[in-house]
């Protein structure tokens, strides 16, 4: 995947920042992050990050989800 | 199948008092096992969904018809949780296969949707996908409670009229609402109309291919037809060949058309009146339980905690369970006639069945302790911290409880791998927690170091008894994730392992939660598990208490001259135990001791430590009681006369004693290694619901003890 610099993962994302959700770069995590809620036009925090820095755990409409980093940087969000 | 005649067959039913059967299902940490409980109480059963090892969980409940007076049984089904009719996991797939299969036994008159109050939202997403399936639905809005405390006020009115199925709402935790609940049931005997779909099918896929694959699937509507369609062509090539391009998208698609419906519907019934109290507070206790320092300080607590009630709290009611079979056993002896019948009731019988009982308390208790975590929500929090440590070695965050778990005992601590939702890493951790040196190798391990090691020998401020027991634990742990790290290698799976989960807000955990687990696991094995020990149990029974019919004959006729001629009770005795032990090296366990002999030489071991090694597979312990036969011990439970008999044991043909630093250490790794545990492969078995895994697993294990002991006795003799 190109990075432009514009386009962000929520990989990217610090400790208590929000972003909104824009798109998925992989279809079947795509499915399993909208039935958990992540759905693109939603907000997420980052609201903590696991003692050895992964995963990593969002809120995103009311929900804490816990997706690994290696998750995460399929989702692109716009802040 | 027109859903008109759906609906009147089931208004019908009602009235032939027809068994009606309900399925509840819902998204995950939706309380849809809170409900169940409360619906079912004790009327309910744990099983396998055949084929599979997903639990499945039946039960019946009793309702009184709010208009007739009628009372009525009704047959509830829990299905596992699900987030879409889209299954991704094996839970999901049973799911969809239960609630799509009108050949299914378990096909539902009635599906009962659980949604969480509080996550309204996001669990509608199912519900609506349910509802377009044209059945007859209800909807309960679960947490009630919870929800209006955090400033959510639902329109329960306004939310039955927009998604046309009936809607009620409980507190399944303080058994509010559930007569509501069961009321509902019986809107379903009046003339009710079927919803219509809430979606628009046309905006998710072809209109005409829509039409023509209901019109051959022919489900229950269109929707259903397509759902349908969908999961037979990922089954069938040829289907897929002409029917993929249709589906490209049909899914994300289709969810993204609900969200926006969902946020209609809530727009017009959900208002929020202040911030959501318990994301804050669970916030705040996630700060501490997942902070870098203080996150392993709690979970290493609440490890220490559950350890030690494991191992210590356990032993009282083991001892008295103990004690009782004993005093059975002994009781039995003396009322009976010294008979065939009277030693299997109890050598065989009576032994198998407290071997088994036996693992009650602590499977109790770690389920106890394993329900509190589950349900108080801190056990996603013990996969969220340890998920990286455990990844490395394919393993899952999970299997920290049974790894730990498995220094107790390994039977509830396998049984304890259903948390583990991949199957693969569940697998995995299956097969290594018997690598972790448990209780019963304590006594082994014991008796081997005694022997070994002269007392007070030290090495600096240290017991060197101590250090090696420690070493032995070490050296079970290290095993294990070397042998993870190998088989995440060697087993393949189709799955998609994905880690996203939910961190559900903490809550207080529900006593009867915790009961029902406790009582429904202990309930699994001693009727599953069980079946398996006491074969076992009685095998070994016959293969050490009989042999080869001129063999024993000899023998008794021996003792008969010898017991005639003796005049104390002490002589006697002494004769009664000598018999005993002639008896077992004359029976065909001996027989086998003799037979595998050449096998276990060049680990050090001669035939009589062949025996044990066959007898010990009931049970690791068993080798002490065997040894304490097999020399002439006078007393089984005292440790020293038999480690006494052991040290003087010379080989007759070279005079050397048998029991040396290289023997020792060799069945040291041998007890470290081999899967001497009947009851621990019952378990197995009924985990994976295969013989395959146990047998693999029984195979692996004892190359390994093999191996290790060659090494070990090869290089130290």
């Amino acid at each position: 995947m190109v990075m432009d610099g514009l386009t962000k993962t929520l990989a990217q994302l610090l400790k208590g920042e929000t972003a909104t959700i824009s798109s998925f770069s992989d279809d079947t995590l795509a499915l399993k992050l909208i039935e958990m809620g992540c759905i693109p036009g939603e907000k997420i925090t980052l609201q903590h990050i696991a003692p050895l820095g992964c995963p990593f755990a969002f809120e995103v409409n009311g929900t804490l989800v816990s997706i690994r980093k290696s998750e995460a940087q399929f989702v692109l969000i716009s802040k | 199948m027109l859903n008109t005649d759906l609906f009147s067959t089931l208004q019908q039913n009602f009235s032939s008092k027809e068994q009606i059967k309900i399925a509840l299902i819902g998204n995950p940490n939706c309380g849809k096992s809170t409900l169940f409980n409360a619906l079912t109480g004790l009327h309910q059963k744990t099983g396998n969904y055949p084929g599979v090892t997903v639990d499945k969980k039946t039960g019946v409940c009793k309702a009184q018809n709010p208009i007739t007076k009628q009372m009525q049984w009704f047959r509830l089904i829990d299905l596992p949780g699900t987030y879409s009719l889209f299954p991704k996991s094996l839970d999901e797939q049973v799911s969809f296969n239960v609630l799509m299969d009108a050949k299914n036994v378990d096909y539902p008159d009635i599906i009962l949707i659980v949604v969480d109050a509080s996550n309204l939202k996001r669990h509608l997403l199912l519900a609506t996908q349910l509802i377009d399936l044209g059945r007859p639905c209800m909807l309960v809005l679960n947490m009630i409670d919870a929800a209006t405390a955090n400033g959510i006020e639902i329109d329960v009115n306004k939310l039955t009229e927009l998604i046309q199925v009936p809607v009620v709402s409980c507190n399944a935790r303080q058994q509010e609402g559930i007569e509501g609940v069961k009321n509902t049931f019986f809107a379903f005997a009046q003339n009710i109309k079927p919803q219509q779909g809430l979606i628009n099918i046309q905006a998710i896929v072809n209109k005409d291919y829509a039409e023509s694959v209901h019109r051959f699937v022919n489900q229950t509507s269109v929707y259903a037809s397509l759902l349908k369609q969908r999961s037979n062509i990922e089954k069938d090539e040829k289907l897929n060949a002409y029917n993929k391009k249709f589906f490209t998208g049909f899914e994300s698609r289709d969810m993204l058309f609900r969200f926006e419906k969902i946020k209609k519907i809530s727009l017009e019934c959900v208002n929020y009146t202040s911030i959501r109290k318990d994301l804050k507070a669970t916030d705040k206790l996630d700060r501490f339980t997942t902070h870098p320092f203080w996150g392993f300080v709690v979970f290493i607590t609440v490890l220490f905690l559950m350890f030690q009630s494991i191992f210590y709290l356990a032993e009282f009611p083991m001892q008295w369970i103990e004690t009782g079979f004993s005093f059975l056993t002994q009781k039995t002896r003396e009322i009976l006639p010294d008979n065939f019948f009277t030693s299997l009731l109890t050598n065989g019988i009576l032994a198998g069945l407290s071997g088994i009982v036996v693992f009650v308390p602590q499977i109790a208790l770690l389920f106890g302790f394993i329900s509190l975590l589950e349900d108080s929500g801190y056990m996603a929090r013990v996969s969220f911290i340890m998920d990286k440590l455990m990844r490395k070695v394919g393993l899952n965050g999970r299997s920290v409880i049974p790894l730990i778990s498995g220094m107790a005992c390994a039977v509830p601590a396998i049984m304890s791998t259903r948390t583990i939702s991949n199957r693969k890493e569940r697998l995995v951790t299956i097969l290594i927690t018997p690598l972790m040196s448990c209780s019963a190798r304590l006594p082994v391990y014991t008796l081997l170091i005694g022997i070994m090691v002269p007392s007070n020998y030290r090495f600096g401020f240290f017991d060197v008894k101590g250090l090696l027991l420690t070493a032995l634990y070490l050296l079970g742990i290290i095993v294990a994730i070397a042998v993870a790290a190998v088989l995440k290698y060697v087993l393949k799976t189709k799955e998609r392992s994905f880690f996203m989960m939910e961190l559900p807000v903490y809550r207080i955990p529900q006593l009867k939660t915790v009961l029902l687990t406790m009582f429904d696991k202990v309930k699994v094995f001693l009727f599953d598990a069980g079946k398996v020990i006491m074969i076992i149990s009685v095998i070994l029974w016959f293969l050490t208490s009989y042999g080869p019919k001129k063999e024993f004959a000899a023998i008794e006729k021996n003792y008969i001259e010898a017991f005639a001629k003796a005049n104390t009770d002490s002589i006697k005795q002494e004769l009664t135990i000598a018999m005993e032990t002639q008896k077992l090296q004359a029976s065909y366990a001996g027989h086998l001791g003799k037979i595998i002999e050449p096998a276990i030489r060049p680990l050090g071991f001669d035939w009589k430590i062949g025996i044990s090694l066959i007898t010990s597979i009931a049970a690791r312990e068993v080798f002490v009681g065997t040894m304490a036969t097999l020399y002439q011990s006078r007393d089984k439970e005292d440790n020293l006369s038999i480690r006494q008999k052991m040290m003087q044991e010379k080989d007759p043909m070279t005079g050397k004693l048998v029991y040396n630093f290289a023997v020792c250490l060799s069945l040291l790794m041998f007890y470290a290694f081999a899967m001497q545990c009947m009851s621990t492969l019952a378990v197995v078995k009924r985990e994976t619901n295969s013989y395959k895994w146990p047998i693999i697993q029984f195979v692996y294990m004892s190359v390994l003890a093999y191996i290790a002991s060659l090494l070990v006795y090869q290089i130290l003799k």
